[in-house]
């Protein structure tokens, strides 16, 4: 494991004082909350100069998460598609099953550190709730998630697994019953419980410090990729793809690679029902610029500024906002943004149990759809890096039911 | 047109007078904006002294259960900010007290920052309330509202620390809104015992009139309250009848009398 100055030395120098990459991010959130940011911004830039805070996290991730996560030629899947070699980050193969415990147990250090006692999440497809439940557990705090009650329903798998960990799964029956009414309702409990409790976000979005701390405790991603890529092929890969909701696997995948412009980077949002039937999550690709939970980014909105409610068959996708940092790469131009159907990704799901024997994430199929649109069109020489950001072990129940899928 | 003095103005009024104020909120298009209008001559003309106007939004992350639904209902009503700003006008016609506007940031900032302090001003709004805006975000809008001749009154918590209060009371307008609680907008049966002192290290910082909302919701309580402050703020108690009663025609007259309740209850 690195030290954070290697990780966040590359890149960029964002965010800002202010927390804005360009002119996204920010703080837009009820000043009862900004003491508890201001408190959090200076814990978060103490650590990072804390080389035994790095020691630590270096330590469980390496002995309690499994890290390094392999990065695997997928021989299956590029001999189906033909063309590119695709290869494929395992971050499913973390401890919980996907990457969002890289984050959970930098900001639980974090907060064991602030003398907190109880930690509070949202979660959508539940992985999230279940890595804050797991730090939760390991360091004795108090936990409480909030999920959409339609997540609940179908996301079963982890709700269960969230219980057994001793968490409170609360259900959030306003709106649209899914992750931004979580996210509404977990900053409604931060309000009223500030003083003891910490808001333990699980995407780069959010008011600053949150998208740049969620980032740089998820680049571990790409700086592991970026040796894995170098050692199996002898140079960098020519594309990188991740799926992206909030955005955290996408920025930590991207963020070691942002200086190497010879990379591509490719974020892929859930296109839903479709783009044209206003029924999905691709807030970069048909939102604008707005405020949404904390901070300035796009946002799936009406013209009056109401919040849409957002769609996707992955349940870690349907959020009608972005990360900001997102928000300021896709202006820059720096990664390119597109979008898969609900079919596409489901079949893209079956695909790669088949053709390599891993039951991936509905979200990180998504990015999978992607390469498979991608790689027949490459000469063999090109290599593809997928963000395979979850297993989808969870997704199997809700899966079942969906047409044209047979178990 | 300048309105912006008017608030200050009106607080300081019985403040010399040795009175206290009251402060009403509803949601405006809750259930309709004809009867936000009729409500609002109603507080008007119960004793309301200064009321503000809630911009419903889809996501109002500081909002309690009553007044998310409130904001839910006017939205499905078909409530827009341009809709509420001509029911303004309407209100004003015939309206002593000085008006507020209440929202979360998306809304205006949708509409456009100067559209909405120029229209705002014009229709007869004294200031606003953004209560997701913290003072280090506000200064696009200050600027606008200053020269729109618009009050921005800011919130301050029982946690906001003493740099920050005397920050925020630096460019505070108005008054200056003390949150009673760490906690969402809503009724509540007890209200902390650190008020005073929170209120103490507030007006330490400022001259300007302070108000104590979220939670007060009957006249015992604003009295109580008022004894810390100039001003008191009720909004979800009243919301509340609008809610149980369905439609405004039955609400008006218990809106009529909590609010000439509570004003007895600060005089």
């Amino acid at each position: 494991m690195k030290d954070l100055s290697d990780i966040t030395g590359k890149g960029t120098s964002m965010p800002d004082e202010r927390g804005y990459f360009g002119s996204y991010g920010g703080r837009f959130i009820p000043e009862v909350l900004m003491p508890a940011l201001e408190d959090l911004e200076e814990a978060y830039r103490f650590a990072r100069d804390d080389p035994e805070f790095y020691e630590e996290l270096g330590n469980y991730l390496k002995h309690y998460v499994g890290r390094p996560s392999p990065l695997y030629f997928a021989e299956g899947l590029t001999r189906h598609c033909g063309g590119g070699r695709i290869y494929l980050k395992r971050e499913d193969l973390n401890h919980t099953g996907a990457h969002k415990i890289n984050n959970t147990i930098g900001q639980i250090l974090l907060a064991r550190r602030m003398g907190k006692k109880r930690v509070i999440a949202e979660t959508g497809a539940g992985q999230h709730g279940v890595a804050t439940a797991t730090a939760a557990a390991l360091f004795g705090f108090e936990c409480a998630i909030y999920m959409g009650e339609e997540d609940i329903v179908r996301q079963s798998p982890n709700v269960f697994r969230m219980r057994l960990l001793g968490a409170e799964v609360i259900p959030v029956t306003s709106g649209s019953k899914t992750l931004k009414d979580a996210m509404n309702e977990t900053i409604r409990d931060w309000v009223t419980n500030v003083r003891d409790t910490y808001y333990l976000i699980g995407s780069v979005a959010g008011p600053h410090p949150y998208p740049q701390m969620v980032r740089d405790f998820q680049s571990v991603i790409g700086e592991e990729a970026k040796r894995q890529v170098i050692e199996h092929a002898g140079r960098l890969p020519d594309y990188i793809l991740a799926c992206v909701g909030g955005g955290s696997n996408a920025m930590g995948i991207f963020y070691p690679f942002l200086a190497d412009h010879e990379v591509k980077l490719i974020g892929v949002e859930a296109a839903g029902r479709g783009l044209d039937t206003g029924e999905h999550s691709a807030t970069l690709g048909r939102g604008s610029p707005g405020v949404l939970h904390g901070s300035l980014s796009y946002i799936l909105q009406s013209e009056d500024g109401q919040i849409n409610i957002a769609h996707s068959i992955a349940a870690g996708l349907d959020y009608p906002g972005v990360g900001p940092e997102h928000a300021y790469l896709k202006d820059s131009g720096r990664v390119k943004y597109t979008s898969v159907t609900d079919p596409e990704a489901l079949a893209a799901f079956q695909l790669l149990c088949r053709t390599d024997g891993i039951i991936p994430a509905l979200e990180s199929s998504h990015a999978l759809a992607e390469a498979i649109k991608l790689a027949p069109a490459l000469s063999t020489e090109r290599i593809i890096v997928v963000n395979l950001s979850g297993r989808g072990d969870k997704d199997i129940p809700a899966v079942a039911g969906e047409p044209g899928v047979n178990i | 047109m300048n309105n912006r003095s008017l608030i200050e103005e009106c607080l300081n009024k019985l403040r010399f007078a040795g009175k206290k104020g009251l402060i009403t909120y509803i949601t405006a298009g809750d259930p309709d904006l004809s009867g936000t209008v009729d409500l609002a001559l109603r507080m008007d003309a119960a004793g309301a002294d200064i009321i503000e106007l809630g911009v419903p939004f889809s996501d109002p992350l500081a909002d309690g259960s009553v007044i998310q639904q409130a904001s839910g209902r006017a939205l499905a009503a078909g409530t827009t900010l341009a809709k509420i700003l001509e029911a303004v006008i309407e209100i004003k016609r015939n309206c002593r007290a000085p008006l507020i506007l209440m929202g979360y940031y998306n809304p205006f900032l949708q509409y456009g920052l100067e559209r909405l302090t120029a229209k705002a001003s014009s229709a007869g709004i004294s200031g606003l309330i953004v209560p997701d805006l913290p003072l280090e975000e506000s200064v696009p809008l200050m600027r606008l509202a200053s020269k729109a001749g618009l009050d921005i009154v800011p919130l301050v918590s029982p946690v906001t620390t003493d740099r920050r209060i005397k920050g925020i009371a630096a460019k505070a307008q108005g008054f200056v809104y003390c949150v009673s609680v760490t906690g969402v907008t809503g009724v509540r049966k007890e209200i902390g015992t650190e008020i005073e002192s929170f209120t103490n290290r507030v007006r330490h910082y400022t001259s300007l009139p302070l108000a104590i909302g979220f939670g007060i919701a009957d006249p015992d309580q604003a009295a109580r309250m008022s004894r810390y402050c100039d001003a008191v703020v009720v909004g979800s108690a009243i919301v509340k009848i609008i809610a149980d009663n369905g439609n405004t025609r039955s609400a008006g007259p218990a809106v009529e009398r909590l609010t000439r309740n509570l004003k007895a209850a600060l005089d």
